[in-house]
């Protein structure tokens, strides 16, 4: 048995390039039972964080008792990560909510679902007589399924007619959609996790994999372990484990300055070019925009970027070397970019990166644009948030009134004046007192939005009702006026797609506790309390259960890059994971895109006509069609311009917020497991040794982190990081302290800013101050298994978890990939030749 | 010769604009995209204006009377709430409008002169006031039906 709180990333299977990764079936029990006490097993795939491990629940007595990982998925070939083993199903029973609560005289009381929902209707009705759709606003999450976002899109686009719809992936994954629409025409990525199996090289900009998405680490750390193995580079300004395993495996360590990406990717490029390392008959093929890229980097030379990010340039030359000419080059991205000052630009430039190579669409040469979020794919594609489903362009006439023509509604009923409204305009609205109505569900924006104190003052106005529907009664529901009790994962039925496309069932395994329901059940009651009807009379929405959605969704996506045609809830459950486009001709789905270097940029295909990555501007229908781009993709970039906060004599260091390994989002259920709970009971700030050292601050003494937003206290953990830096981790909330202090969730310091193009805040980067408030009485909290390591490990007790979980090391063959199409689907080809 | 006159309200019409643009900024600083990309525009107004400098300088020499009512005023402080925000962008595109078709009316009496100097310097910077204007229009589309129709 293994002890994988300790041991995070489990077993080597260790193998070499071009080889399949080998299966390892990872199994967690409850104490004392055996797999032969299991009565059933019910197929699902993890929704503890992006990378969408197919696994099988345990089942016992009408009870979750179990995990297992499924052998034969595409994605994790049998594994599990700490949070999926031991916070999958560890929460159920505790804490839950379940019955709605209303808000009687300043208190939430509970109530009965007629009483909860005719509050919800009345004021809907209320303020749509009032002053219309406008005064709607519907905030919601990377972790409902598919078959709820679809729903919840077509009754705010359909119904309501309102354009203010975003979900909680604006703060983790906006960035990646938008890097995506702006280089290829579409979001969809490119590549798949399959290209770490045959990659030369492995570039991480801002991607703390080994903590964020565990089991694709140890898909890495296997090729590692093996022969002919990939050199790391890692862009990052703590030492995590990427960074340790970049300097191992002859790589480089970047620790560029936060807020000054776009500084060094500009560099990055720069050197690619000036070295002749471009592939020009690709460029010349496939691209546009090559000249005013080259001219855009020309003045960002080794030496100047080094000034600005604090790098060396010769780290710099060497990560550009391995880049220019490795043969097969993969490149991750997350928050460390996406959360960042220039996100969409510096993202861009990562696919700029490939672009300029022709490293992309073929084995081992892969973009993969990370999500945060288990589901967060599917609120993109389902138009649940800041976009039409289907990867539609509000700004396209005939894809408006194609989804017109499939809900059979006036095309001007669905919003599409403008992009559809991002969740911090929703916020901000909401604070101005035009929104009046905002139901937020499976997210709790009272700790995961920037500058919390504002967003406690937006949450308790008089004049917003808020609708909260959740399924435990967290920080966010205690300002809520109706709080709906939902059926969370194993309790509920659908489907939902990670970050290489793939498709997962997750089927419902037990009963929901008390009255609480299914996301899409409250969605679907609203709908017909409301009574929204199409053109003809006859109910809006015509499903009434997760299957019914999946089969409406999978025409609304045909025909669309994101084609679900080819699948359905049979297929799903005879097999596992699929990857998207799957459609008639490609029923096994598509492992890779672009081989053929065409991309979704034709304007009858493109999801956006794109912007001005400085500002965020649109470029209107004309001028893209203008540059006919037909099938090529683009190479835009935007000069590095400092960044709106910087240190100043108030506030000398900078602090960054983010995820770590044993706790997922708000740890509303983490929180709940034991041990992931006594994995990292509490927050920490992790400072760098030279900087606690001229603050006097020693191991585990408490401080106090200032920014002009707010405060957070805590216990220092002297860590790894680069001087100048503080970390914080950005899961802790108020739902387990005693008294209303707030003082521990490191939003309290964030800044309400965001990227202009991709409207993504910038959690990265808060001028902050240090201030030692006490001495210690033990070690920080901190765990000592990654990258909040101690940079001195006396007198800190290692981080263990029990030995409870069994690994069976290839117990059969790995899948097989899926497929690679020739050509992508559903994607024109170049037009005619350029110029 | 009027070119020198017209360069002149070029110049000024940058400086005033990305005044304008830092007083929008400054205004409307609870609207963080608003507060930032007006810094960012009004840096780059400046840069303009740095620019065409030099060339200003050089025809400065030759300069006569300057026409009535040449320079349009700029903003000298801004409206509040969500229909003040949305006319204090309609104020900079004005400005910005303005700057654009000047660098339009002086491009082309660079043609007629070939002065080179003059033509990179409307080639390579005329693009940012159409940035500007760019920025404008996307803000003002996504501010006016809430503006307009839901605000109080």
């Amino acid at each position: 048995m293994a002890d994988r709180i300790a041991d995070i990333w489990g077993t080597r299977t260790p193998h070499a390039k071009d080889t399949p990764w080998p299966v390892r079936v990872d199994l967690h029990l409850d104490a004392g039972l055996a797999e032969s006490d299991v009565d059933r097993w019910v197929q699902s795939a993890c929704v503890l964080c992006s990378n969408g491990c197919g696994c099988d629940i345990a089942v016992k007595n009408g009870r979750m008792v179990g995990v297992r990982g499924r052998a034969g998925d595409v994605v994790n070939h049998g594994r599990l990560g700490p949070k999926g083993l031991y916070g999958s199903w560890q929460w159920a029973g505790r804490d839950r909510l379940t019955r709605p609560l209303v808000r009687e005289g300043g208190r939430l009381v509970e109530t009965d679902w007629d009483t909860a929902m005719d509050r919800v209707v009345r004021r809907s009705r209320e303020l749509l007589a009032e002053t219309g759709p406008l005064s709607h606003g519907f905030y919601t999450s990377g972790q409902l399924f598919l078959e709820e976002y679809y729903t919840l899109g077509v009754i705010g686009k359909a119904g309501l007619g309102t354009p203010h719809m975003d979900g909680n992936t604006r703060l983790c994954t906006a960035t990646a959609a938008a890097a995506m629409k702006e280089s290829f025409g579409s979001d969809g990525q490119p590549g798949s996790y399959t290209d770490i199996d045959s990659c030369d090289a492995l570039f991480l900009f801002g991607h703390n994999m080994a903590e964020t998405q565990t089991v694709l680490w140890a898909r890495v750390l296997d090729r590692l372990a093996g022969p002919d193995r990939p050199v790391v580079v890692a862009v990052d300004p703590r030492r995590t484990k990427v960074a340790e395993a970049a300097s191992e495996s002859g790589g480089v360590h970047l620790a560029p300055l936060p807020g000054t990406n776009q500084a060094l990717m500009n560099g990055l490029v720069r050197e690619v070019i000036a070295n002749g390392w471009v592939d020009r008959d690709y460029v010349e093929a496939h691209t546009l925009g090559f000249d005013e890229l080259a001219a855009t980097v020309e003045p960002y030379t080794p030496e100047h970027v080094a000034g600005v990010c604090r790098v060396d340039p010769a780290d710099l030359r060497r990560a550009a070397r391995i880049f220019g000419t490795g043969e097969r080059v993969l490149s991750t991205v997350l928050q460390g970019f996406y959360q960042s000052h220039q996100a969409t630009a510096a993202a861009c430039q990562v696919n700029n990166l490939h672009l300029l190579r022709g490293l992309i669409g073929r084995r081992g040469c892969g973009i993969l644009q990370m999500n945060g979020q288990p589901t967060a794919q599917n609120t993109r594609e389902c138009g649940a948030d800041g976009d039409l489903p289907g990867f539609r362009n509000w700004d396209n006439p005939e894809h408006v009134r194609e989804l017109a023509r499939l809900w059979n509604v006036d095309p001007l009923t669905i919003p599409h004046w403008a992009p559809p409204t991002h969740a911090m305009q929703i916020w901000r609205y909401a604070e101005q007192g035009s929104i009046r109505f905002l139901w937020i569900s499976a997210t709790n924006p009272a700790v995961s939005l920037p500058q919390l104190p504002r967003v406690r003052e937006i949450l308790a106005k008089k004049d917003l009702f808020v609708v909260v529907q959740d399924g435990f009664r967290t920080e966010t529901a205690e300002y809520a006026d109706v709080v709906l009790p939902a059926a969370l994962w194993g309790e509920k039925q659908g489907t939902f797609t990670n970050v290489n496309r793939t498709v997962h069932l997750s089927d419902k395994a037990v009963e929901p506790p008390g009255e609480a329901r299914a996301d899409l059940d409250i969605f679907l009651d609203y709908t017909r309390r409301m009574d929204f009807r199409d053109r003809d009379g006859a109910p809006l929405i015509k499903w009434s259960d997760p299957e019914g959605a999946f089969e409406a969704w999978r025409e609304c996506s045909r025909g669309r890059l994101c084609d679900y045609t080819g699948l359905s809830y049979a297929k799903l459950r005879a097999g596992s994971g699929i990857p998207w486009p799957c459609n008639e001709e490609h029923p096994d789905g598509c492992d890779r895109l672009y081989t053929d270097g065409v991309f979704p940029t034709h304007p009858e295909v493109c999801e956006d006509y794109g912007h001005d990555l400085l500002t965020g501007g649109t470029t209107s229908a004309e001028q893209y069609k203008a540059r006919r781009p037909d099938g090529r993709a683009f190479l835009k970039t935007a000069h590095y311009a400092p960044p709106p906060e910087q240190p100043d004599d108030e506030y000398p260091l900078l602090c960054t917020t983010g995820r770590t390994v044993y706790h997922f989002h708000t740890r509303t259920k983490t929180g709940r497991s034991r041990q992931l709970r006594r994995a990292a009971p509490e927050p920490w700030v992790e400072l760098s040794a030279a900087d606690a050292a001229a603050l006097g601050v020693a191991e585990g003494d408490l401080v106090r982190v200032e920014s002009p937003r707010g405060r957070v206290e805590a216990p220092a953990r002297v860590g790894r990081g680069r001087d100048g830096v503080v970390f914080l981790p950005f899961h802790y909330g108020y739902w387990d302290t005693e008294g209303d202090q707030h003082a521990r969730a490191a939003n309290e310091l964030t800044p309400t800013e965001w990227d202009p193009v991709s409207k993504q805040p910038l959690f990265k980067i808060s001028a902050v101050r240090v201030t030692r408030l006490a001495g210690a009485t033990g070690p920080a909290p901190a765990p000592t298994t990654a990258a909040s390591a101690p940079q001195d490990s006396v007198g800190v007790v290692p981080t263990r978890g029990d030995d409870d979980v069994r690994e069976d090391v290839a117990p059969t063959d790995p899948p097989a990939p899926p497929p690679v199409p020739d050509r992508t689907p559903n994607v024109l080809p170049h037009a005619a030749p350029k110029g | 010769m009027h070119l020198a006159t017209y360069l002149g309200l070029l110049h000024t019409s940058l400086t005033t604009l990305a005044d304008a643009f830092r007083e929008v900024g400054r205004g409307h600083g609870e609207e963080p995209d608003v507060r930032h990309t007006c810094q960012v525009l009004a840096d780059l107004a400046d840069q303009q204006a740095e620019a065409l400098a030099p060339v200003v300088r050089r025809y400065g020499e030759h300069r006569e009377d300057e026409p009535e009512r040449l320079h349009a005023a700029g903003l000298e402080s801004t409206r509040g709430g969500p229909v003040g925000l949305l006319r204090d962008l309609q104020d900079l595109y004005t400005l910005a409008s303005l700057t654009d078709i000047t660098w339009t009316v002086v491009g082309q009496a660079a043609q007629g002169l070939r002065d080179r100097e003059l033509l990179d310097v409307v080639n390579s910077r005329e693009q940012d006031t159409a940035r500007q204007l760019t920025w404008l229009r996307t803000r003002i589309k996504q501010a006016a039906p809430q503006a307009l129709i839901a605000a109080g």
